[in-house]
This record gives C-alpha cells, structure tokens and sequence, in this order.
C-alpha cells in the first residue's frame, strides 16, 4: 500500500514544465558545420593532400592465431616506390618479462601488440607490418610481397569456451586480477569483479518470484560511416603532425606519445571532420604507423586510410558477451533480490567494458541484496573498443527481459512496476553510491501517458515491449579559448571533437551568456596546441563538461569587460551591471558590441577556461516498441517506437531528438540484425556491409523522442549527457514486445529470422554465439 | 592526532580481508590516511588497493558522490562516504 502510495505522489509532481527564461538555448538553429557538409566541402582525412604525400598499406593476419616465427620484408623493399616497411620491431620495447609487469606497463605493452603484432597474432586481421610507397597500388603490391612464417595456433573464440581451463591461452603473460591479486597461472580471464550488497540468497529464499535467465550477445561494430584514417609527418626536426578523424586530439596524442615513447609536446594532432565514431574512435590504430613509417620514409607525409573490411576486422568493436541474471520480487512488486553474471569478451586484449555493463545492469532500482560477478576475458577477436555506452545495451538486454518476466509472473503492468522500484534522489546506487536528483521517474511517467502506450495494440504475432536503462554519464576534462572581436562577435576555440553537433550546441552556450547573437559566436576546432587539454568526446560528456567549460568562458569576458567598461566610464567595476547583453552603470549603457569596440582598442580580450566536473549526474530512459513478426519467415517489423529520455536540458533540440533517434537506430541493428560471423579456424565471414547487417532506413518507422527535462542542479544550465543512453534499452524492449506477440522469449542478440522460427519451434537449433 | 571519521565501503572482493564487513568508520584527512588505516587494521588491504603509491590503475575514488581526480590525496570531511569505484569513461 505504501508503495502504491508513492507511485501516485510521483504523478503528481509532473506539473507543467517550467518555462526556462532562455532565448538561444532549446532552440533548433542551422549548424554551422552544416553547410559545407551537404555540399562536400568539408575536409576528411581521405581529403589530405600534403606535397610529396605517400601512401600506407597495412599487412593483416590471415590467421586467428597464430606465432610469429619470422618476417621477410626485403622482396617489399627492393619494389619500386616503396618509401619504408615498418614491423613491431620498430616499436620502442619495453624491458622485463611482459608476465612481471606493472599494471601500467603491461598496458602500454598491450597497446603496442595491438598497433604491430609482437611475437603472435590474436586475431584474423592483426596488423603485422606496415609499408609506405608512392601510390596505394604500389603499396598494396609491397604488402603483398612481405613473408610472414606462422605457426598456426587454434583460436577460441567464444567468451565461455575461452574461460575454460583447457582453453587455448593467447596471453602467456595474463593472469587474473581479482582487485591486485594475480592468479598464479595465465589463462584468459584477464579480471574478475564482484559486486555486492545485503544477504541476496536470504532475500531469493523469501521472495514470492523469482526468474534466472541466460542471455547471449554478439559482437557488434559501431557502423561508422568513414573508415579509420590517419596523415602523419615526422618532421626532420623531431616534431609530428597527425591529420586525423578522432574523437579526441589530446587523448590520442597521449597514446601516441607513449606507444612511440617520445613526449607528447611534440606531437600536434589536427582533427578532421568526423564521419561517425560511436566510441570507435577514441583508440589509435593507424595514426603511429603514419608517423613510423613517414620518418622511414625520409620525413615524407604518409597517408593511410582502412578499407571497410579492415575496419570490421581490426578496429574494436564491442564485446560478445555471456550474461546470467536472476531477479526476485515480493507480491507487492518490490525487486527484493538480484545476482548476475557477466563474461565480456575483451577481443584479443584486455579491457572489455564488462565493469560499464555490471554498473548499469540494475541501476534503475532501488535493490538491497545483490551480488554481480564480471569477467574481462581474451579471445581471438579485435580488441573491443568503446561503443556508445560501451557495455550496457547487453546487459540492459538480460536484466530488463528478466524484469518484463517478473512482470508477467506478478500480473503487474511493466511501468508500474518500474515506478514501483525506480530509483529517486537519495537513494542508493548499485555501485553504492547516492543518487542525486534523477529523471526515471519523470521517463516512465512520460511513457505511461504518451498515446503510444494509451492505444491498446491489437492483431496476431502483434506485441509491445516496455524497457528502462541507466547510464552513468561522465564529466571529463574540458578546455575552451573565447576572443572578443572589436565587431562584437566571439572567436570560440573549442578543444572537443564535434561528432553530432558539438560546435553549435556550445556556441549556443556562449550566444545565450553574452547575450548576443547565434551568429555572432563563431566556434572553431582547436588542433592540440592551440586549446588546453580536453578529453576524447565520449561518456555523454561534450554538452556537459565543454558547455560548462564555455559558461564559464563567457562569464570570465563579461568580467574583463565590466572591469575595462567601469575603468572608461570612471565607475568601480562592481557598478557596472550585465543583463541581456548590455552593460550599464548609472545613465551609462553599452550593447554587447559597443562594449567590445570599445573594450578592444584599449587592449585585445581573449579568455581561456579549463574544467574537471567532478559530479556527474547519470541518465535515465524508459522505451516502448510496437512489432509485429511474421511467423512464416521470422522477419521482425517494428510498428512504432517511443523513447522518452531524461536530458536535463535540452541545448539545441534537434541535435537531441537525433542522438536520441541515432541511439534508437544503431539499437535495433544490435536487437535484429547485427553481428560477427566466424568460421572455425577464426576468420571473419562477414567484413563487408552487405553481410554485416545494419538497419536501413527501410528497417525503421519513424521514432517519436520524447525529451524530458530535469535539470541537472550540479550543471549551471542543467545539462546532463544525453548522446549514449537512447541505445541502452533497445534490444530488451524489442525482446520484451517480441515475447509478447509470440509467446516465447527470446535469450540471444540479434534476434534474427532463424532465431524467431526456431522460438516459434518451426526453424533449426542455431549456435549460441556466432561472435 | 586525527579526530576527523569517515565511512569506506569495502568493495565486495576485499571484505573477506576486513571481517566481512560492508562499511568501515576509520580516522583520516585524506583518503591516503584512511588506506592508512585500513591496512593497519587489515594487513594487505593497501596492496589490493595501490600500486607505485597511487589508486590501481582502473579505480577511481569517488568522496560524498564526487568523483576524485586527486586520487589518494583527496581530502575527506567528519562523516564523509568513501567508495572504491571502477573508473567509467564511455563511448
């Protein structure tokens, strides 16, 4: 009953949305990135051009597995136009036995195995030499002529299979950590995390329901549209320059600086305009080679751009994974109890985002008892990389179809249940810590009123799914330059990459603080040494951390310009006042743009802000989807689809409901389509974009994003991230709206047609893990 | 002396070390001196918690619900909740 109670409270808080006093922000303006990106001016690294350019070609394995026993480069040599061939044995090494390393150095030595194999190949893909010639055909041919001897190892390639203790080991090096203490022995496990809280074996025994499910997942690429690509030149005076798509210039340069052991000052990384990047960007793979391979080459630019294939094979990808959770609730509907599993493949090297999808596996709920035990395991895969909330719709996956199933058992409706176990300011996190003023609440109610759950859905092999998701969002450190021109308008020098939108989002911040006109901000991007440090866009962190970055920016010119202003006009500077771009004190007045005039011929303004959120407030979402499957063929259509997202506020509206529809799309390819085929020996069947499945605009209806606004009380603008969250529940509330127009539950991702006949018992057993 | 108390919440794979139990009050100023502390209490607790001097690499410490980037140096206040985190960045 009291728990009833406080579902009703909570409706009731859901008043009228205050009306933010804002002119610019929450308004859709045009990008000014956008013009030159409809009419092809925009420069990507395939475009650069540089005088005396070469071009690179990178050696892969053919092999899953594999030791080196010798490379043969001098027949690639001796070709014609050939520049320079680079091996692992060009990388700095580091001393000692890679077993007895430090955490650090074993990382930086895992780094450096990913960039050129050394000793071994892991993966079918890995690079093994690279080559820099006068013209890619050259280059290609060179790779060709390079003699690689391997001794053919078998692969593992399922992450369970891989944890076995008869498992082929790929690391002789690894052992497991269990938070500092190392297994005596190497295997694949690279880490074990547990998580718990309470007496969760007490609270299954005394619990009314309880559902214990196995899920599979496949490893699934971020799709971006632009393969990786990188421009490097080692000047003949020690200094580099990388042209490069990233998703973060200072982050690359320090992986850059520690893979080639040389100081990261010399190193300038210029970013180019990015063609997607979802988290597959944050890791470098081509950009060292450049730089090896142009000072080779007698400090001639050298270029490399992947094919799709190669992207598919050897850029990271997220994990495959094993998920194991159990649930129990009483009759009230309260989750009294849970426990998980979670074995993450890592791809060929550690560092698996199993801990992300252990953190956010039960976030949404207040839950006393539980325990989560992660495994950060090795196979014969690309190292996985960071994919939009990287982790999370997997888990997301396992946890909200058990959720949909104690719903089902208790006869209660899914988002009163959800509301009945939301998490709520002050509550406690599963990672223990306390929750500060949070949207769930506000998302399951947004979707409980929408009309898409008000209109009942009717017809056979018809089904709804409802899920929520967690993700934690992060604050990172951010950097931005502002100038003040004598025409009033703002130079906004911007140290983040722009993946979706960032450049006009934060001029709109710096616009709405100085008052002053969206066109008057003119928002460049900084290479790494004309901006302070900033780190990689990702983590839902640019509108947050940045936008901070820039409020304060223009918070510090309106300072310098009240001072100067107070000095000419022969007031004290706490005299003169600023509100809605004018500066006054007493009779005197001054728009923004005289002010600057005014202000920069007595000396130039430029201010420079640098900043380390160290509270970040997480986010929350609550989907429903509508499909329809066609029990002759198993073929899933998705009838309607809603996402409402807590984004504590909205800077430029559209950019959002695009993130939010972006995530939504990406999540239906894990849910349908998507994932990595190998063959036995651990070859990747399906590198190319007509095997690897994406969702097409065709797979798609239109998806209604319902943006909710709590504003974030730790932001001055109450931003929170926004950007990774809309892929997170996905693939369950699809599972869930599955299940319910079939009957049966489906436990493995994708859900694909073979998979939907052989729930529906009319199609052929198929293999738990394809990747 | 030290008069200042804070609550460390032992994460879930190190409570065997420390009695089994969740939440631990110790005296410190900073999150070094509760380590400190711990360690006098459970001896090879620091280890699992540290290397070189500083957090392990992929832990972070997160005080009263901020997310440290001072690490081991971080200042805590009278009743201040200490937690030993995965660190979390995204994609």
């Amino acid at each position: 009953m009291a728990e009833e109670t406080r579902a009703n409270e909570i409706s009731t808080e859901l008043g009228p949305a205050q009306e933010p006093a804002f002119k610019i922000i929450g308004t859709r303006p045009v990008r000014p990135d956008g013009l030159d990106k409809v009419t092809g001016r925009a420069v990507y690294g395939i475009d650069m051009r540089l005088p005396g350019l070469l071009y690179g070609k990178v050696l892969r394995s053919p092999h899953a597995h594999a030791r080196i026993r010798s490379i043969d480069t001098c027949r690639a040599r001796a070709l014609p136009g050939v520049k320079a061939v680079v091996t692992a044995a060009d990388l700095p090494t580091i001393a000692g036995d890679p077993a007895h390393l430090d955490d650090a150095s074993f990382a930086l030595y895992c780094q450096r195995a990913n960039i050129l194999a050394i000793d071994k190949v892991l993966y079918h893909g890995h690079a093994v030499a690279a080559v820099a010639a006068t013209s890619l055909q050259v280059a290609e041919e060179a790779v060709r002529l390079i003699e690689v001897d391997y001794e053919v190892l078998p692969p593992v390639l399922d992450v369970v299979q891989a944890m076995r203790e008869e498992a082929p080991v790929l690391l002789p090096s690894l052992r497991t950590d269990e938070l500092g203490q190392k297994s005596e022995r190497p295997n694949n496990i690279a880490s074990h995390v547990r998580m718990q809280r309470g007496d969760p074996q007490q609270a299954f025994r005394e619990a009314a329901v309880v559902v214990d499910r196995e899920f599979r997942t496949s490893t699934v690429h971020q799709g971006y549209l632009e393969p990786q690509t990188a421009t490097g030149l080692w000047n003949s005076d020690g200094q580099i320059t990388i042209w490069t798509s990233t998703q973060g210039i200072h982050n690359q340069r320090q992986q850059i600086a520690g893979i080639l052991a040389m100081p990261a000052t010399r190193i300038k990384m210029v970013p180019m305009e990015v063609g997607g990047a979802f988290g597959g960007k944050i890791r470098v793979y081509l950009e060292p080679l450049a730089a090896l391979l142009s000072r080779q080459s007698g400090y001639r630019p050298v270029k490399l751009v992947m094919t799709y294939a190669e992207v598919l094979q050897a850029t990271g990808p997220t994990s495959g994974s094993y998920i194991r959770v159990k649930i129990g609730a009483n009759a009230a509907g309260c989750i009294t109890a849970a426990e998980a599993t979670l074995a993450y493949d890592a791809g060929a090297l550690p560092g698996s985002p199993v801990l992300d999808g252990a953190g956010i596996l039960l976030s949404p709920y207040k839950i006393e008892n539980f325990q989560i035990d992660a495994y950060d395991v090795v196979v014969n895969k690309p190292q996985t990389g960071a994919y939009r909330a990287p982790g999370s719709a997997n888990a997301n996956f396992a946890a909200e179809s058990v959720i949909d199933e104690v719903c089902e058992k208790l006869g209660m409706d899914p988002i009163e249940f959800r509301l009945r176990n939301a998490v709520q300011q002050g509550d406690r996190r599963i990672d223990g810590t306390v929750c500060g003023r949070v949207g769930l609440v506000e998302t399951l109610l947004a979707i409980r009123e929408h009309p898409h759950y008000q209109t009942p859905l009717t017809g056979k092999y018809r089904g709804r799914g409802v899920a929520s998701a967690f993700w934690f969002n992060w604050g990172g450190r951010s950097s931005v330059t502002a100038a003040v021109n004598p025409d009033g308008g703002v130079s906004l020098v911007i140290g983040a990459a722009d993946l979706s939108g960032s450049r006009v989002a934060l001029a709109m911040v710096l616009a709405e603080t100085l008052g002053i006109h969206l066109q008057a901000v003119k928002p460049v991007l900084g290479d790494s040494d004309a901006v302070g440090y900033c780190d990689q866009t990702s983590g839902s962190r640019t509108a947050f951390s940045s936008g901070l970055a820039v409020y304060e920016v223009g918070q510090k010119l309106i300072q310098e310009m009240a001072a100067r202003l107070g000095e000419y006009w022969g007031v004290p500077p706490a005299e003169v006042v600023f509100q809605d771009g004018i500066f006054a004190a007493g009779a005197e007045r001054m728009t923004f743009a005289q002010a600057a005039a005014q202000v920069t011929g007595q000396c130039p303004i430029v201010a420079a802000i640098s900043v380390h959120p160290q509270v970040v407030s997480p986010a929350f979402a609550t989907h429903v989807a509508d499909v329809e499957v066609d029990p002759e063929t198993g073929k899933v259509t998705i009838l309607r689809y809603t996402a409402a997202q807590d984004v504590g506020r909205a800077l430029h509206r559209s950019n959002v409901e695009g993130q939010m529809q972006g995530g939504v799309a990406q999540g239906v390819g894990w849910a349908l389509y998507e994932g990595y085929v190998y063959s036995a020996e651990g070859r990747l069947l399906n590198c190319n974009l007509l095997d690897y499945r994406m969702p097409t605009a065709l797979d798609l209806p239109m998806i209604d994003a319902v943006v909710v606004e709590v504003p974030n009380p730790d932001h001055p603008l109450g931003v929170r991230g926004a950007g990774e969250i809309p892929i997170v529940p996905v693939p369950a509330a699809i599972a869930n709206a599955i299940h319910d127009a079939l009957g049966s539950r489906l436990g493995m991702l994708p859900m694909s047609p073979a998979r939907i006949l052989e729930a529906i018992g009319v199609g052929q057993p198929t293999q738990p893990e394809v990747g | 002396m030290i008069e200042r108390m804070a609550v460390v919440w032992i994460p879930a794979q190190l409570r065997e070390m420390a009695g089994g139990k969740e939440q631990v009050e110790v005296p410190g100023d900073t999150v070094w001196q509760l380590v400190g502390q711990l360690e006098a209490r459970y001896p090879g607790l620091e280890r699992r918690l540290c290397e070189n001097g500083q957090l392990r690499a992929g832990l972070t410490v997160c005080v009263d619900g901020c997310f440290s980037s001072l690490g081991l140096r971080q200042r805590v206040a009278e009743n201040s909740e200490v937690h030993f985190l995965p660190a979390i960045s995204g994609g």
